[in-house]
């Protein structure tokens, strides 16, 4: 089970600033774990965001990006109680997603 | 974690592309610290803090939203601003992390050797006592922090503090000050701030407890005390035992007044 | 050419499909590739301009390597991608952004760093790309603990 993703999306001066955490080990596949064995690859590798079911920033990410990531997005419009949609997918095919409405 | 392969950065004596200077790089070293802060993943333990608040646990199958942090019972909300402080159902001055200890105890039922079964996580993996810290230190932010200073054994556990902060022990004849005693002393590029001091007690008191990105650990005041006993050659201190409270009593009353800003993040 | 077409039917079936069955197309060859020519090459560019128009906003000194926090921003217009690359990482290409209607060239991301290395931040617009460039020190402060 994924674990928690938080997500703040507020309008000011005609943009939408959309800031997103995830919880995501990405890992990169050359750690080693107590036991000296590699902590295999997992990672997020594709992120969607989305403006009222409308993908605004699609993303390619990899295990370069930093563990539990957070990524800041600008919308151009946008209105206060608009639903932003993050989704991401990792390479193992595990998944998740969080709406919000702008504030 | 990524292994580095070379550790870089020289920074007296050398001609360098800017920053040139220490002053520079002290500059910059804010400006991460601050861009970091941004970004906080320490909030999704936050979010997990509230939920084992809010969790039947223990031979008692009771939350914690009975727990007394020192405003009534279940008052989360400004709670941590005004810890450490004396408790008198336990004739005691407690930390948070004790009082979450005492919490689980008197309301769960948890033995303390069930409470203290894993009070230190692991990456991406925290405690319960992490998590609980976490949110219940949420709900702190923007206040002053004004721990307890009236109560004569509040008073005690401050005398106490500052009598092991430069008390010298253990097989390397360690005491806090061997690191954190002189003005302008570093680990590595990190500045070792003096904590008898208000200035640098002011930023420890409002960014603990803090997210530590170099391990993805959320690591607490207690860890943190726990960890300079071992980085020092000390016996283990007890788990939110009378010493390692009247350590974090001592730097939370020097830094007393400033802000909550935490939970913070860290290197 | 398959890649693209991969990503405009995973675009135009996100209006039906659940969000993260959306965008299922991952540049394989452009994020394992070990050079940063390499890595620019498999995501279509070639030689991008320098250009002031592009701006990387980041620490100068990073205290740790496993968290270096990058804003960029590109006004230059039109502008429907950004591509971010680590020169000294293990595989250069950290992440690519494209933009689509109504977002704003902008993104601030943490990256990891395995070294001090220039960060690049490509950006493509009218067919052309554009490329900022900042040094970022990475060092290790602290006592481990």
């Amino acid at each position: 089970m994924a674990g928690p993703m938080k997500m703040r999306a507020t309008w000011a001066n005609g943009f939408t600033d959309v800031r997103v955490l995830m919880t995501h080990p990405m890992e990169t596949g050359q750690r080693k774990d107590p036991d000296g064995n590699l902590v295999p690859m997992h990672f997020i590798q594709t992120i969607t965001v989305q403006l009222n079911g409308k993908t605004v920033v699609d993303c390619e990410v990899s295990q370069g990006v930093s563990r539990n990531p957070v990524f800041s997005f600008r919308i151009k419009g946008g209105a206060r109680g608009d639903k932003i949609t993050v989704a991401w997918q990792d390479n193992k095919g595990e998944s998740n997603s969080i709406d919000s409405a702008v504030a | 974690m990524i292994r580095f392969s070379k550790t870089v950065l020289i920074l007296s004596g050398l001609a360098l592309t800017a920053p040139a200077s220490a002053q520079d790089a002290k500059k910059e070293i804010q400006r991460y610290r601050d861009m970091v802060a941004e970004g906080s993943p320490a909030e999704l333990f936050e979010i997990e803090g509230e939920a084992l608040w809010k969790k039947p646990q223990g031979p008692r199958s009771a939350s914690f939203e009975k727990c007394d942090l020192g405003m009534g019972p279940g008052v989360v909300k400004g709670a941590y601003a005004h810890l450490p402080r004396y408790f008198a159902d336990a004739d005691r001055v407690m930390d948070l992390e004790a009082r979450l200890m005492h919490c689980m105890m008197t309301l769960q039922g948890r033995t303390a050797k069930e409470a203290t079964a894993r009070v230190f996580g692991s990456a991406d993996r925290p405690s319960e006592m992490e998590s609980l810290s976490a949110y219940v230190a949420s709900a702190s932010r923007g206040l002053p922090m004004e721990p307890g200073m009236s109560h004569p054994k509040e008073q005690q556990a401050y005398e106490l503090g500052r009598a092991l902060y430069v008390h010298r022990a253990g097989p390397w004849d360690f005491a806090c000050t061997s690191c954190h005693g002189e003005e302008g002393k570093r680990i590595r590029l990190q500045e070792l701030p003096v904590l008898a001091k208000p200035e640098a007690a002011r930023a420890v008191a409002a960014s603990w407890p803090a997210y530590r990105v170099s391990t993805s650990q959320f690591i607490t005041l207690q860890w943190r005390m726990n960890d300079c006993y071992r980085q020092m050659r000390m016996p283990e201190p007890g788990f939110a035992s009378e010493a390692t409270v009247a350590l974090i009593h001592f730097i939370t009353v020097n830094g007393r007044g400033v802000p909550y800003r935490g939970p913070g993040n860290k290197r | 050419m398959d890649r693209i077409r991969r990503a405009l039917i995973g675009i135009s079936a996100a209006a039906f499909l659940k969000p993260w069955e959306a965008l299922a197309a991952w540049n394989k060859e452009a994020f394992g590739a070990k050079t940063a020519q390499d890595a620019l090459r498999s995501i279509g560019v070639s030689g991008a301009a320098p250009t002031k128009e592009v701006l990387i906003e980041a620490p100068e000194i990073a205290e740790n390597g496993a968290v270096v926090p990058i804003e960029i921003t590109s006004n230059i217009p039109g502008t429907t991608s950004i591509a971010v690359i680590a020169d000294k990482n293990p595989f250069p290409l950290v992440a690519q952004f494209r933009f689509h209607e109504g977002a704003v060239p902008f993104v601030k991301l943490n990256i990891k760093m395995g070294e001090t290395s220039e960060v690049r931040a490509i950006a493509q617009a009218g067919g052309k790309s554009y490329v900022a460039t900042k040094e970022i020190k990475v060092t290790i402060g602290g006592c481990g603990g």
